[in-house]
């Protein structure tokens, strides 16, 4: 592939784009595995949202009135 | 599944977690034919092989724009609606508008030396993409000055409803003022004055940048979705300390 004379600008345009989008990823990527580690940290330890927590037991049904029968 | 459905972080996350996968190999389908066409794409008769840098500096600048736009509508879902979501997807937005903003305005100066001979001019087209990346910056502060996000988030709605009137500007700038930028030449009323050798690359590798962005994005809010969690959690454990 022959870029002519201006060679070094169509090479350095590319290379700066190649580097901000692997800078890119690798943000979104390193910034996902460090949430995801603290997020397991604190919830080893015990730390849990209410909305995350165990509904309360409910208490258990009453039992179903028995008819009498006439026996 | 319901739009609003989506206000559900969790269901966000497991949305996320479903899409990320099929959008990356899309991404990556669309840049391996995106570059194949731009590497195969011929010289133009004026500016040569240097028609090349157009590959990456249209779709950066469309993203830009299109991530404004995007920030727009979410400072709209955060002020009217209260949309839970609004404010995650504006923040995680911000830095990938200014990093393709940025890349515009590099490639945009490295093919100016040659053909216009000089890296930049003031004129309307890049004076205004400079001031939409000097606001991206500046919501990108704005975003770390503030420690609440709810706080953060309306105050960087506002600041984006404010420059969104930029937008019209750098569109129609090549219009309105006599610039040394070039005039639209795919976005007009008459159709793209480009020959399709270089329209369908230009095109490809637009969708493959708007792809990348899409996965990015998505990612990005899943990563502040994991933030906020983390920050509630450490709230939760403070006030169980105290009160212990």
């Amino acid at each position: 592939m022959d870029l002519g004379p201006h060679a070094v600008f169509i090479v350095a345009s590319y290379a700066v784009t190649l580097v901000i989008v692997v800078a890119l990823i690798a943000w979104v990527w390193i910034d996902h595995r460090r949430q995801s580690r603290l997020l397991a940290d604190l919830e080893a330890r015990g730390v849990r949202r209410r909305s995350a927590e165990p509904a309360p037991a409910r208490p258990a049904d009453p039992p179903a009135p028995v008819k009498e029968t006439a026996a | 599944m319901a739009w609003i459905d989506l206000a559900n972080p969790t269901r966000f996350l497991r949305l996320v977690d479903r899409a990320l996968p099929w959008l990356t190999a899309l991404a990556v389908f669309a840049f391996a034919f995106a570059l194949n066409g731009a590497a195969e794409a011929p010289a133009d008769y004026q500016q040569g092989a240097t028609v090349k840098i157009m590959f990456i500096h249209v779709p950066a600048a469309w993203l830009g724009m299109f991530c404004w736009g995007m920030m727009t509508v979410s400072a709209l879902g955060t002020l009217v609606f209260r949309h839970p979501l609004a404010d995650v997807a504006a923040k995680t937005a911000a830095p990938l508008g200014a990093a393709f903003t940025f890349v515009c305005l590099v490639t945009g100066a490295l093919w100016g030396r040659p053909m216009w001979g000089t890296y930049w001019v003031w004129d309307a087209r890049l004076t205004s993409v400079l001031v939409m990346f000097v606001m991206y910056l500046g919501l990108l502060a704005l975003w770390r000055t503030v420690e609440d996000p709810a706080r953060a988030g309306r105050a960087a709605a506002i600041l984006t409803l404010v420059g969104a009137l930029n937008l019209p500007i750098i569109k129609f700038s090549v219009d309105w003022w006599n610039t040394l930028h070039q005039p639209a030449s795919v976005v007009r009323l008459d159709g793209p004055t480009i020959h399709p050798s270089i329209l369908i690359p230009l095109l490809a590798m637009t969708l493959a940048f708007t792809l990348l962005f899409v996965a990015l994005h998505l990612a990005a809010m899943r990563n502040e979705v994991l933030r906020r969690r983390v920050r509630t959690l450490r709230l939760l454990q403070a006030q169980a300390a105290r009160g212990a």
